[in-house]
């Protein structure tokens, strides 16, 4: 095995862009134009933390839709199973705060197991609608408060009490963003074991032949739960670091359009490559935060009002971007470095003989 | 007595508007298996057309004529709308069924922003003529006019769907293209034509239950649709995809029991007992209840 500087880098670049995220907080540079202010300051780094969770459910989505081929409308249920679950328990029942993140995350497992268990049984597009309907039920059981537990449409914020005093305060907004930063980490090495894995294999078999991995002696019924619960866990446990970072649950992480924009996240990045996941929920998530600032900036209220009034909506100018993509980068931000070579070995002229 | 005869019809009018949403639906998915997440962007977009003709158009108005003429302009947008989308945005990815979910997804999330951008994303008071405000008295029963006004509305187009399938050659083509497309493309017929006048009818459908729900629920919003939309799907799946006879079934079925679960129950728990319909009609029959076919 050759071990050019090239080759190393190739190896080991994903571990020094993680160390590099983790010692970020210590510089206390401006970049204009990101963010308004320090990279260091609590605003800028509440930001970034919420893009690694996001990256981080994102990639976890991708398990399901990139890497085993089922397209779940359902995803945002487990989701807010980890951040409802953990909410209720220490703010109604005052469960210390890694209590109360275990069980919400261990009973979240165990309503995808069984869920998944009844919405497997169907394929292709039907699931899709079960796993919409049973994300739907989650959806108006959080809106309808149901024994004044969920808050109903006002949400439930944190009892900042119950938790360790090291991640209460603006001044500890740090901390989040590392234990954000962990969570993505997590994500990324558990998918990519799965990927080297048999069992990611099989999952692979099953997005491009389904019936081969029936052929070749295999349950897919088994595998497809597995993916589908591993990928749920996931979700519940982006749920409880969500919470922390937003203090608070509102009814918006239950509904389905939360589930639409991580499907969005992932294609836009580029579903079943190992980071393109990750990139896209990072970037949605930043887009999404800057495009609300963007849209109220003079730039923009001097535009004449046809312009003006859609550029304010975040939504309406990321799902333009996302049917572009749809349309033009069908391999998403991951597939737009391949699509590019290519594209500069056909206009560069071959080289005399 | 009368709270039962009350509770029907208003869970029969429930009903009408999801059978006018999922017919929609159900013949696209039947016939060019899109799954369509901007059918509720077609709602709102005969809503918010009927309401701006309302006050807008010469000759359209809140009440008499003026609202037929203010409804037909709604009904125009909804199918002008669908028949673009299905143009511009589906066909040239014909055959690629997740990318046209995932085109849909994102259209419906960029329309839906769009019309707050243009209309707010406060609910708009919505112009109701006044006899449907009336209520008549039936079996003992004070019944108000729009549900029967949702309800006839509904017949009406399950018959007209049911007839133009049966009848017209049109019909004979979409009915045959959602039991076998290939086949139908092999005898020399351009199929792709029939899905923009799918796309069309199921639009010009959506717009009008866009129409009649502002007239129900007395406002506009751009989110109404999205709502309905999940409540469609459900009736869609237990219908059977690509069948508006199923449909109208499923939508009987799931309006029904909604608005009588939701009435003696607690309130949402008509919802999730749909959900929970909908999974016992799945591990019994997981194509529906008509399984897939045109039936007309």
């Amino acid at each position: 095995m050759t071990t050019t500087p090239s080759a190393l880098f190739k190896r080991f670049w994903p571990v020094g862009a993680f160390v590099a995220l983790v010692l970020l907080p210590y510089s206390g540079i401006t970049i204009p134009g990101l963010f308004d202010g320090p990279i260091n300051s609590p605003g800028a780094l509440q930001v970034l933390a919420l893009c690694l969770v996001f990256g981080g459910l994102a990639a976890g989505y991708d398990l399901l839709f990139g890497r085993t081929g089922l397209l779940s409308f359902g995803h945002a249920l487990y989701f807010a199973l980890g951040v409802y679950g953990t909410d209720i328990l220490i703010t109604k029942y005052g469960y210390p705060l890694p209590l109360a993140a275990l069980l919400a995350v261990l009973f979240a497992t165990t309503v995808a197991t069984a869920l998944g268990a009844v919405a497997l049984r169907v394929h292709g597009i039907a699931f899709s609608m079960v796993t919409l309907a049973f994300g739907q039920v989650g959806a108006i059981l959080v809106a309808r408060d149901p024994g004044g537990l969920t808050g109903g449409e006002e949400g439930l914020s944190l009892d900042a009490s119950g938790l360790p005093g090291a991640l209460v305060g603006v001044v500890n907004t740090v901390n989040l963003y590392w234990i954000a930063l962990a969570y993505l980490g997590l994500v990324v090495v558990v998918l990519h074991r799965v990927a080297q894995s048999p069992t990611g294999r099989v999952f692979a078999g099953l997005r491009d032949d389904e019936r081969r991995i029936g052929v070749l002696g295999l349950d897919p019924y088994r595998f497809k739960l597995v993916s589908f619960t591993l990928s749920s866990a996931l979700a519940a446990l982006g749920g409880v670091v969500y919470l922390l970072l937003a203090a608070g649950a509102s009814p918006h992480v239950a509904s389905s359009d939360l589930t639409l924009t991580l499907l969005v996240m992932v294609v836009l990045g580029g579903p079943g490559t190992r980071f393109g996941p990750v990139l896209g929920g990072v970037l949605f998530t930043y887009l999404d935060h800057r495009l609300t600032d963007f849209g109220g900036s003079d730039a923009v209220d001097a535009l004449p009002g046809v312009l003006a009034g859609p550029l304010s909506q975040p939504l309406f100018v990321l799902g333009t971007i996302f049917i572009l993509a749809v349309y033009f980068f069908p391999g998403g931000l991951a597939g737009l470095g391949t699509r590019l070579t290519a594209l500069r070995r056909a206009v560069t002229p071959p080289p005399r003989p | 007595m009368s709270t039962i005869v009350l509770m029907t019809v208003t869970g029969l009018g429930l009903a009408a508007l999801y059978f006018l949403v999922a017919s929609g639906l159900s013949l696209v998915f039947g016939l060019a298996d899109v799954l369509n997440f901007a059918h509720g962007l077609f709602l709102s977009v005969g809503a918010y057309a009927t309401w701006w003709a309302a006050g807008n158009l010469p000759g359209a108005g809140p009440d008499g004529w003026g609202f037929v003429l203010a409804v037909a302009f709604g009904v125009l947008a909804g199918t002008v709308v669908a028949a673009l989308v299905e143009l511009v945005m589906i066909r040239p990815l014909y055959s690629r069924t997740i990318e046209q979910v995932l085109v849909t997804v994102g259209l419906s999330l960029a329309g839906v922003a769009a019309l707050q951008a243009g209309f707010g994303a406060d609910p708009r008071p919505f112009p109701r003529p006044s006899w449907t405000q009336q209520v008549v008295t039936m079996a003992g029963a004070r019944v108000p006019l729009d549900r029967l006004l949702l309800i006839v509305a509904a017949v009406a187009v399950l018959g007209a769907l049911l007839a133009f399938l049966r009848w017209t050659r049109y019909g004979l083509i979409i009915r045959a293209g959602v039991e076998n497309r290939e086949m139908v493309t092999a005898l020399g017929i351009d199929v792709r034509k029939a899905f923009t006048l799918v796309f069309a009818i199921g639009g010009a459908a959506a717009a009008l239950a866009g129409a009649l729900s502002g007239v129900y629920f007395g406002s506009v919003s751009p989110t109404s649709g999205a709502s309905l939309l999940i409540f469609a799907f459900i009736v869609v799946v237990i219908g059977g995809m690509g069948s508006v006879l199923g449909s109208a079934v499923a939508a009987v079925a799931v309006g029904l029991l909604q608005q009588f679960v939701n009435y003696y129950g607690t309130s949402g728990a008509g919802d999730i007992c749909v959900v929970a319909l909908l999974a016992v009609v799945l591990l019994w029959r997981p194509a529906g209840l008509a399984g897939k076919a045109a039936t007309a």
